[in-house]
């Protein structure tokens, strides 16, 4: 990300950690052991009752379950940059939490890049901008396969 | 459950009208009367259709399209469950029916509707899981068809040019249905010329937003036996399912599936259950059906529908499409009027919509798009945040 003056927010706050190590916040149900994402909109398991909700950082990696763009710009209350650079959207599948994530990838990828099973990890991107903030929001990003391997 | 009769169905035509969508519900009530051959003084009930869009919630549809026919008294009530709200209004009728509150109902719905994506009403809400898909993903509805149709591609070899013959097909069932607000035919070429909306997903493959308006009038068996009707078109099931946790599909509008990390998710998913409810309650399978109206708000969905209304195994839509089954004239007969590729979305009035045109076809009222001998058909329809919707009717 270009280094500048402004200051950088969470378009929304309690979605995601801001750091290099980027972590989605999810919400884990204290009884059924099950996950949810956004934390607290997420929904329930009706044998476990009641349900107490913790908050816990989601896995950083997942795979894509599947990808898509938008060649147009979606509507408000989307902040389409001008001009408008088609984004590009995966659903990325957690392994321990077993569910499927929507977010932009980030930029710099078309939809010819990615594959279903990619290994993508979460990074936070410029949602949109103004004289003074740059908001962002969680994007994936591919993983390929020496950077894999770096890791491990 | 006992089955209710079809005494009368009537559209408003499908189109970009822009007038007041009060118009298009009035028109296509007074059709529906019309086609009963009975007068708004005589229905009990009015069970309307819910549109966000035009004002105070559609004016709370059942109350506005009653002064439209003339307040005189009558019981209403008014559904909204999004592109559902139709099957729900006449679930609400069929409610009131069997229970004996009233004897014959009207149910209408009808939409005036901007244009491009459908987007959430203004203002901020970081709590509503519609307004923020939009903010700080950009996932527009067709985005999420995208995503299904990408995978459709990848777990059972679906290519583009699977999706753009539904359209074809469609197209030219549509050629006959004067409602349609679509009535050309496509040829492939004229599909892969238009733009990518959300890859794979082109232009033409994916519904717009239209103005129109549709009723139907049901009542008891008795009223219509009363009435000389010895041989209706019938309801015999109704299905308004939600999904059952955890649902592993990922739907709009929300950014992420439930998690199963858990729970197994049940065998059968949330759509499949939409069809299994109607084929239970009215004691019959996919293999009975001859004719079936879902919801393709984009191409490669009409190809889901097939399987998930069982009409073939997980796979075989392509093939199903491909040898000219779901065409008229082919051995089950799929969006025989065009479906909304044809009409685009009417929200409130779309899932009476297919009501009309199945009822047309069980009538054998349905012209040159008629399916030959079609007895029972069957619809499939969605809402926004996890309304199924079905209707079984049969003669």
């Amino acid at each position: 990300m270009t280094k500048d003056t402004k200051i950088e927010v969470p378009a929304v706050e309690g979605f995601f950690t801001i750091e290099e190590e980027t972590h989605l916040i999810g919400g884990r149900f204290k009884k059924s052991g099950s996950f949810c994402f956004p934390k607290s909109l997420g929904g329930s398991d009706p044998d476990f009752p009641e349900d107490e909700i913790e908050e816990v950082l989601l896995s950083r990696v997942g795979k894509i379950w599947s990808y898509t763009n938008s060649a147009y710009p979606p509507p408000p209350p989307f902040i389409a940059a001008e001009p408008y650079v088609p984004i590009v959207i995966a659903a990325v599948e957690l392994e321990e939490e077993k569910m499927v994530i929507i977010g932009q990838v980030v930029n710099g990828y078309s939809v010819e890049d990615l594959s279903v099973g990619m290994p993508v990890e979460v990074k936070v991107g410029t949602l949109y901008e103004d004289s003074e903030y740059r908001y962002l929001t969680w994007m994936w990003k591919p993983l390929f396969e020496e950077q894999k391997q770096d890791k491990n | 459950m006992e089955d209710i009769a079809i005494l009368g169905v009537g559209m408003h035509p499908w189109g970009k009208w822009g007038r007041n969508f009060v118009e298009y519900g009035t028109v296509a009530a007074r059709k529906a009367l019309d086609d009963a051959q009975l007068e708004w003084s005589e229905i009990g009930f009015i069970s309307g259709a819910i549109t966000v869009r035009c004002g105070y919630p559609g004016y709370v549809a059942g109350s506005t399209m009653a002064r439209a026919l003339g307040f005189n008294g009558t019981q209403v009530a008014s559904s909204y469950a999004a592109c559902a709200s139709g099957a729900t209004a006449l679930s609400v009728a069929r409610g009131q029916i069997l229970s004996g509150a009233c004897d014959v109902a009207l149910v209408v719905g009808a939409d005036t509707t901007p244009d491009g994506f459908l987007a959430p009403n203004d203002g901020i809400r970081t709590d509503d899981t519609d307004w923020l898909r939009f903010h700080m993903v950009g996932a527009t509805n067709p985005v999420y068809f995208g995503l299904h149709a990408r995978r459709r591609m990848e777990m059972y070899g679906a290519t583009q040019e699977d999706f753009a013959l539904v359209k074809v097909k469609n197209s030219k069932h549509a050629v006959f249905n004067e409602n349609a607000r679509f009535n050309k035919e496509y040829a492939l070429e004229d599909i892969s010329a238009s733009p990518v909306v959300s890859d794979p997903l082109r232009l033409l493959e994916i519904c717009t937003t239209s103005d129109g308006g549709a009723a139907v009038v049901v009542s008891s068996l008795d009223y219509a036996k009363s009435l000389g009707v010895d041989n209706p078109v019938r309801i015999s099931a109704i299905a308004l399912n939600t999904p059952t946790y955890p649902d592993p599909l990922i739907d709009l509008p929300y950014l992420a599936t439930d998690s199963s990390a858990n729970t197994v998710p049940n065998e059968i998913g949330f759509k499949e259950s939409i069809g299994e409810h109607v084929y239970e309650e009215a004691g019959i399978g996919p293999e009975d059906v001859d004719v079936a109206e879902v919801y393709d708000l984009a191409s490669s969905m009409e190809l889901d529908w097939y399987e998930q209304l069982g009409f073939c195994q997980l796979g075989e839509a392509e093939s199903l499409l491909r040898d000219g089954s779901t065409s008229i004239g082919g051995r089950i007969p799929v969006n025989p009027s065009g479906g909304l590729g044809a009409f685009g979305e009417a929200v409130p009035a779309q899932a009476i919509a297919q009501v009309c045109e199945l009822n047309w076809q069980l009538a054998q009222q349905a012209g040159k798009r008629q399916v030959k001998d079609a007895r029972i058909g069957i619809t499939a329809n969605q809402g926004l945040f996890g309304h199924g919707s079905s209707v079984l009717l049969r003669r």
